[in-house]
């Protein structure tokens, strides 16, 4: 396979664990550094359980663990001496509902930042107009900066909550199925933002719309349920491979709608 | 839990495509056996019946084009669907390609009129009947999707080709012995020709067969050099 581009993170082996169910069997996978990588696969296979547990989010569920590696920038983030408070500054996440905070535009934006940086208002403006800019939306909501985010249409939102993960810089950003509450206009938008974000982030991105997965993604992971029920990834390439000439049988059926 | 279940919109436009694919090689088939009949036996109206009968065939190409660009936008086929559906466009363009040279055969039956053939015809029946044959198992392939059946049939191009050469050097020597053959001579060279164009575009219809099994693009011929 033709790798182009550095490895942003690199994962070994990993297994999530909720209680003594195994959600996620040894998925060894790379994310290639300013690439979007998309998760594929049918329902209940694992594919939001291994995009959240590759900023910890896991760790916010009582019972769930991880075993096995995860690395980013060769360092494992997966130990129990690393904080997943720091992780997370480093590897964002947009979620599949648009969730902005019951504030204004402005702080949604600046919540973030003002926790991790202590900024001069100059400074925190000139943050919240580029990450409004780099999310395409800043046209949009300029001069209603002070107006409840939640008053926004569902793309606008969801722009808004991309705005906010990229606020606070992160290295990576993790999007579950971000468009899945949008129309197809503001999937679009979403999908071309994501393609202007690439030249800055790495994207992972889980989505149950396959043509979004072969319209936006340059790597495709494909996973499926063993009969153990735990997810395994059974197939990774670049994303016009998957949906042109996949590999294995099952990834095949998948793209193809007969199966899933 | 995931489950395995069929798409049947999406089967019916590629079951569509497919039995127009077969239609559309057997009209081929069909063009190429009377063009070389017609020559044989001299027939000028089933010559003239031949090139009129081109307007159907180009017709076909048409109609699965247009077949295969509604399902691609009406189904989004994806992996073996979608090659299946791509290399049908290829392959309705090259037969309509064939059937221009099974009417090229028509056409100098027509030019030759009443003018006797200078030698019985022997090479240019077996070259049509074995094109034929090839581009019958093309099909055969194409419907399974069967690359190594697929891959079998370019090699009977070599078949082709060498009584392609047969008959160029069997009517250089009519003509090196007597001018005035030079005519009848060239008009079945022409024909023979047009008979190994034909050849090789089911090679063409190999390699898009080979595509749609497999995914692999390329070429399975040299372009060759006569």
């Amino acid at each position: 396979m033709e790798t182009n581009g550095k490895t942003k993170m690199m994962l070994d082996k990993l297994s999530v664990y909720y209680g003594s169910f195994r959600a996620i069997f040894e998925v060894t996978m790379p994310v290639y550094d300013k690439k979007i990588t998309s998760i594929i696969g049918p329902s209940g296979c694992g594919k939001s359980t291994l995009l959240r547990s590759l900023n910890r989010m896991n760790d916010l569920v009582p019972t769930a663990h991880a075993e096995g590696a995860i690395s980013l920038e060769g360092q494992n983030i997966n130990g129990p001496e690393v904080d997943p408070v720091a992780v997370r500054r480093r590897i964002g996440m947009v979620f599949q509902r648009p969730n902005p905070f019951p504030k204004s535009i402005y702080d949604n934006v600046a919540y973030g930042v003002r926790l991790s940086k202590k900024l001069s208002k100059a400074e925190l403006d000139d943050v919240v107009e580029k990450s409004l800019r780099s999310a395409a939306i800043w046209d949009e909501v300029k001069d209603k900066l002070k107006q409840s985010g939640t008053a926004l249409s569902g793309g606008q939102q969801q722009r808004l909550c991309i705005a906010r993960a990229i606020a606070v810089e992160p290295e990576v950003i993790l999007m579950d199925e971000p468009c899945s509450a949008l129309d197809p206009v503001a999937t679009i938008k979403i999908e071309e933002l994501m393609q202007e974000l690439k030249s800055q982030y790495t994207i992972v991105i889980v989505t149950h719309n396959m043509q979004q997965a072969s319209r936006a993604s340059d790597y495709t992971a494909m996973m499926m349920m063993r009969p153990d029920r735990a997810g395994e990834m059974i197939e990774f390439d670049e994303t016009q491979k998957i949906f042109t000439k996949p590999k294995d049988k099952r990834t095949e059926d998948y793209v193809s709608g007969r199966f899933g | 839990m995931a489950t395995t279940h069929t798409r049947t919109l999406l089967d019916q436009d590629l079951r569509t495509v497919r039995d127009d694919i077969l239609r559309m090689g057997s009209l081929v088939e069909e063009q190429t056996e009377r063009a070389v009949r017609a020559l044989k036996e001299r027939d000028v109206s089933l010559a003239h019946h031949i090139v009129e009968s081109d307007e159907r065939v180009n017709d076909l190409r048409y109609k699965i084009e247009d077949e295969c660009l509604r399902t691609m936008a009406t189904q989004q086929p994806a992996a073996r669907d979608l090659r299946t559906i791509v290399a049908a466009m290829h392959m309705a363009v090259e037969m309509e390609r064939m059937a221009d040279h099974a009417t090229g055969i028509a056409s100098i039956c027509i030019r030759m009129g009443d003018e006797p053939l200078i030698k019985p015809l022997v090479d240019i029946p077996r070259m049509q009947v074995a094109v034929n044959a090839m581009l019958h198992e093309a099909l055969d392939a194409y419907i399974k999707l069967d690359a190594d059946l697929a891959r079998q049939v370019t090699e009977k191009d070599d078949e082709v080709d060498a009584l392609y050469q047969q008959i160029l050097r069997e009517l250089l020597t009519y003509m090196m012995q007597d001018a005035k053959t030079i005519s009848g001579a060239t008009y079945l060279l022409w024909v023979a020709h047009n008979l190994e164009r034909i050849g090789d575009r089911v090679t063409n219809l190999c390699e898009r067969v080979i595509f749609a099994a497999t995914g692999e693009l390329g070429d399975y011929k040299p372009i060759k050099s006569i």
